[in-house]
């Protein structure tokens, strides 16, 4: 089976007055049809960049697509024409943000900005577009939804305000949805309903997701595939669980560690294990691993030269560091 | 609900257990009035704060969990007398604080210190971090007892921070040294509570470790008291002696961090727990 996405060796930089800012350096991957990949970073890590890039919606400039491919069912969207990649957004790719309250648009009724949409991508008319987007609304669990279709974004919650934009992506049927922190600015329990509601979603229609979230328990439990990025570039990429069971890269052990769990009981004496030091400026990277001031298993040779991203055997999986190459 | 809760002392293990609380939360309530339409009554109050009653003892962590919009801030709020209750009481050592005279609530407010959630919004940007944390010493010079160590050094030092940041803006600072900065400024005066308000929250997973560490480092050296509000069951598990649950503006569940996490009792407090995603 040939993958839905595949993205090659690509490279998003900023120019700015420091020099060329290495958002997206060098990230390849590959997403099946109905796979989850997750994406996991720190802030400044590229991972937003990186959604931005695949939905070429990155402001150039400042930005520039330096090397790279990104493939969707074989069409390389970075070849396209803004008005060609226009009919790809929203309709075969579509994006869920993190500020549900800011990503809708506060002076139009919700109905109008799910059936935009519809009408867009379907060529439908405005009452079979008001209809669907009274069917997805209904999909994603709003109650009532000939009522609330007339709801301007104000009068939702946020966990509500979350689902409309759900609705609004899912509309057309995409093959691929990028989810950007879907659920950081909600509560555990809305949480665990909005992530519940994408992987029945996916299921049921077939679609890919990119989850890109700083929570890796987010992660365990609706990903199949993961990928650590650390200031700009993929250090470890794995299936979730043999990377949650045996972290490889120091980052991805020190990140795994540093999170306190609620199932262990912490005694006052107790502290959490630290990764030390910041991300570095990415206008100032080391020569080098971009991992070697906070690792505590730094080498000489993680000084010299930046180590590449190495596959594994057994299981297969591929690490970026000096001590599996 | 009355007096004080049966299981409200338990499991504080081997921080003191004396029975005279250091501050002490009686029937607190609070409510806003809403600002509705133009025809809203002025009846309509948004209950914020209900019934709440608790302890807090020396040397303790009081985890206050729950979700957006149950009350913790409000709660917080009021401990550090930013906000006054509609009704109800909160004693410190024995007196209410809300009947406090100028003199008194200043001397309060040094022993009772706050730290803010957002390290970006609360730092003021034309202050130096030198003078953010010298600050409080200006404010109260005159009250001040004479062991208290004023120098700067020191105190950057205590929270992790070099001699030559004290002369930087706060933009020139990452958010987890921002929130060491917030962290200096409320330890400064040698306070005895310290009221924290999410103050983890707006920070990454690694740097997250480095803040919670360095608070519990200093509530080792300087006994302090803490009031520890959360939204992040992690967070909450790994700092707190004892857990208040806030649902809906009440207490629903008080006890320690062992009961909370391994029987907990409420239906709330239950699906709160089933709710947080597992790395395992």
């Amino acid at each position: 089976m040939s993958p839905i996405l595949e993205v090659d060796n690509l490279s998003t930089w900023f120019d700015t007055e420091q020099g060329s800012l290495k958002a997206v350096d060098e990230v390849s991957f590959q997403l099946h049809a109905g796979d989850t990949l997750g994406i996991v970073g720190e802030s400044g890590c590229g991972k937003t960049v990186l959604s931005l890039s695949i939905m070429r919606l990155v402001p150039t400039p400042p930005g520039r697509y330096v090397s790279g491919q990104i493939k969707m069912n074989g069409l390389d969207l970075l070849s396209l024409s803004e008005s060609e990649m226009r009919k790809v957004r929203g309709k075969s790719i579509s994006m869920i943000y993190q500020e549900p309250m800011t990503s809708l648009n506060p002076v139009f009724r919700i109905g109008a900005q799910i059936s935009e949409t519809i009408r867009l991508h379907q060529g439908c008319n405005r009452t079979e577009s008001h209809h669907k987007a009274i069917e997805m609304l209904r999909l994603v669990g709003i109650e009532v939804p000939e009522k609330r279709i007339n709801d301007y974004p104000h009068q939702l919650s946020g966990g509500m305000r979350q689902r409309v934009m759900i609705a609004m992506a899912l509309a057309c049927h995409p093959r691929l949805m990028l989810a950007d922190e879907p659920t950081t600015a909600l509560d555990v329990t809305i949480q665990a309903q909005i992530l519940a509601l994408i992987n029945d979603l996916k299921r049921d229609m077939g679609t890919s997701v990119i989850l890109i979230t700083h929570d890796l328990g987010v992660i365990a439990e609706n990903a199949q595939q993961v990928a650590i990025m650390y200031a700009g570039k993929f250090v470890e990429y794995s299936d979730v669980k043999n990377l949650f069971a045996h972290p490889l890269h120091p980052y991805t052990e020190g990140l795994l560690h540093s999170i306190p769990r609620i199932e262990r009981y912490y005694s006052r004496d107790k502290r959490l294990p630290i990764i030390p030091g910041v991300v570095p400026d990415l206008s100032r990277l080391p020569q080098g691993c971009r991992f070697q001031e906070r690792c505590s298993d730094v080498m000489p040779i993680c000084r010299d030269e930046e180590p590449a991203l190495i596959e594994q055997r057994n299981p297969k999986r591929y690490v970026r560091c000096w001590k599996y190459q | 609900m009355s007096k004080e809760i049966p299981n409200d002392t338990c499991g504080a293990g081997n921080i003191n257990k004396m029975n005279t609380p250091l501050l002490s939360v009686h029937e607190l309530h609070k409510s806003f009035p809403l600002q509705g339409g133009y025809f809203a009554s002025s009846q309509d109050k948004c209950l914020a704060v209900q019934d709440v009653s608790l302890s807090l003892y020396e040397g303790e962590t009081l985890g206050i969990v729950g979700e957006s919009g149950c009350g913790k801030t409000t709660l917080a709020r009021m401990i550090a007398h930013i906000e006054k209750p509609t009704a109800g009481e909160i004693r410190y050592r024995g007196q209410n604080i809300f009947n406090y005279d100028k003199k008194q609530l200043k001397s309060y407010r040094r022993k009772a210190q706050f730290i803010f959630q957002d390290p970006y919004a609360s730092l003021n940007p034309r202050l130096t971090a030198g003078e953010i944390i010298a600050e409080p010493f200006t404010i109260h010079r005159r009250d001040l007892p004479q062991d208290i160590d004023s120098n700067l050094e020191n105190i950057l030092k205590m929270v992790g921070l070099s001699r030559d940041q004290e002369q930087r803006y706060p933009h020139e600072f990452s958010g987890g040294q921002r929130q060491r900065i917030g962290i200096a400024r409320a330890i400064a005066l040698r306070p005895e509570i310290i009221i924290a308000d999410e103050p983890v929250s707006a920070l990454d997973v690694s740097v997250q470790a480095q803040i919670l560490n360095l608070m519990k480092d200093l509530q080792d050296e300087f006994n302090l008291t803490y009031v520890f509000v959360s939204h992040d069951m992690g967070v909450i598990r790994f700092i707190s002696d004892r857990i208040a649950v806030m649902y809906r503006g009440r207490i629903v569940e008080i006890a320690s961090n062992q009961e909370i996490f391994e029987n907990p009792r409420h239906p709330y407090t239950r699906t709160l727990l089933d709710a947080v995603p597992r790395l395992d």
